[in-house]
């Protein structure tokens, strides 16, 4: 449901200022919004002033130093450093990426980094995300065959075939798109969401699967594809320059063409 | 304890691409353009109804603020057809690389803009 404002134990407070030392000369401010479970309090954006001299290039370097030598007890997600786990995916000045393939060069004055938007807070920049991979899950995302596949080799595509997963194959289920796209935000109880109907449209795409009737049963419905209003926040955002809402017209073309034409 | 998480901000932070704003630029014009029916209603009663009602109705929409008014309507109506348009290419699986995102939403822009200069112009 479309809801502008806040709830009340969402609003965000002032925080506290770790302020850099004396003899730092070329110092930046990274503002990052807090959320302790056990403090009973409403979230609140702390400022952290990093020496830049002494500190790696990308978001996620920053964010590690805040955690390294200012204030332990900042909680986020990160694993490869390379932006194939996906797992540093957060809203940065304003649009959805991730801190480790996102330079802080980029970026002039304040770094304001938040969770991702309009999810629940486990704690401080942790989103839950048990409901997206819930999501992910439905449109049971393995290969299906009838036929079996021959006793002596892989089932084969050519290079066509292969060729249609490009652009597709590289999501890592970061969620940046879901997560930034306005009808997911108010709609994503029933909404799949742009992430996972971009992986809907990979085993739609690949030659090897051959369950596209009953996939696309699945998602013809008005609430699980059709909440899409080609928005285009999602493609604006995709931190690997993938397109979701390409794939999600995709999905509708190929609807349009079984059931219509 | 879940039920006591709070909701991280959403519209509060995010920074709207060109297309976003144009998207829920097209939602509002449409909302307009339902909104605007009635008083184009109106004015259709007030021709149907004879002198009295018409003269009635030409001063009250001489007033610059329902010219305005009126001004809007048919810029919402421009902007309405211009991005209805462009979802109708979109529907066709085209115009969705990323790189041409923007310069789309502009040419829109600009395409509503003349369209009712040129109204205006020739009216």
């Amino acid at each position: 449901m479309v809801e502008f404002t806040l709830p009340k134990n969402s609003v965000v407070k002032k925080g506290k200022l770790f302020k850099a030392a004396e003899a730092a000369s070329n110092v930046r401010n990274f503002e990052v919004y807090r959320w302790d479970p056990d403090s009973g309090e409403n979230p609140r954006i702390d400022t952290y002033e990093i020496d830049m001299d002494q500190c790696g290039p990308m978001v996620l370097d920053a964010i590690l130093k805040i955690k390294n030598e200012i204030d332990s007890s900042l909680t986020f997600r990160r694993s490869c450093r390379e932006g194939v786990c996906g797992s540093c995916a957060m809203n940065i000045n304003g649009k959805n990426t991730l801190a480790c393939t996102k330079a802080i060069s980029d970026y002039t004055g304040t770094v304001k980094i938040f969770p991702l938007p309009h999810m629940s807070v486990v704690k401080d920049l942790v989103a839950d995300m048990s409901h997206f991979f819930d999501q992910y899950a439905s449109i049971k995302p393995w290969l299906t065959n009838e036929t079996d596949a021959p006793a002596d080799s892989e089932r084969l595509q050519s290079k066509d075939e292969r060729a249609k997963l490009d652009g597709l194959y590289e999501c890592v289920l970061c969620a940046c798109c879901s997560t930034s796209c306005p009808s997911y935000w108010w709609n994503s109880d029933k909404y799949l969401g742009p992430a996972i109907l971009l992986q809907a449209y990979r085993w739609l795409a690949d030659s090897r699967d051959s369950n596209d009737e009953e996939r696309l049963n699945e998602l013809n419905e008005s609430f699980k594809l059709y909440r899409c209003h080609t928005i285009m926040n999602c493609t604006d955002t995709c931190p690997k320059g993938l397109n979701p809402a390409k794939a999600i017209a995709e999905i509708k073309k190929m609807l349009v063409e079984r059931d219509i034409l | 304890m879940s039920a006591n998480r709070p909701l991280s901000p959403h519209l509060q932070v995010y920074r709207l691409p060109l297309t976003g704003i144009v998207s829920i630029t097209h939602r509002m014009t449409g909302v307009m353009l339902s909104m605007g029916l009635v008083l184009f209603v109106y004015v259709m009663i007030a021709i149907a109804s004879g002198e009295g009602m018409f003269l009635a109705m030409q001063s009250f929409m001489s007033f610059w603020l329902f010219k305005l008014v009126y001004w809007g309507f048919i810029y919402a109506m421009f902007f309405h057809l211009c991005h209805g348009t462009r979802h109708l290419i979109w529907d066709l699986g085209k115009t969705f690389d990323r790189d041409t995102l923007d310069k789309y939403a502009l040419y829109e822009l600009i395409a509503s803009a003349s369209l009712t200069l040129l109204t205006f112009l020739l009216a």
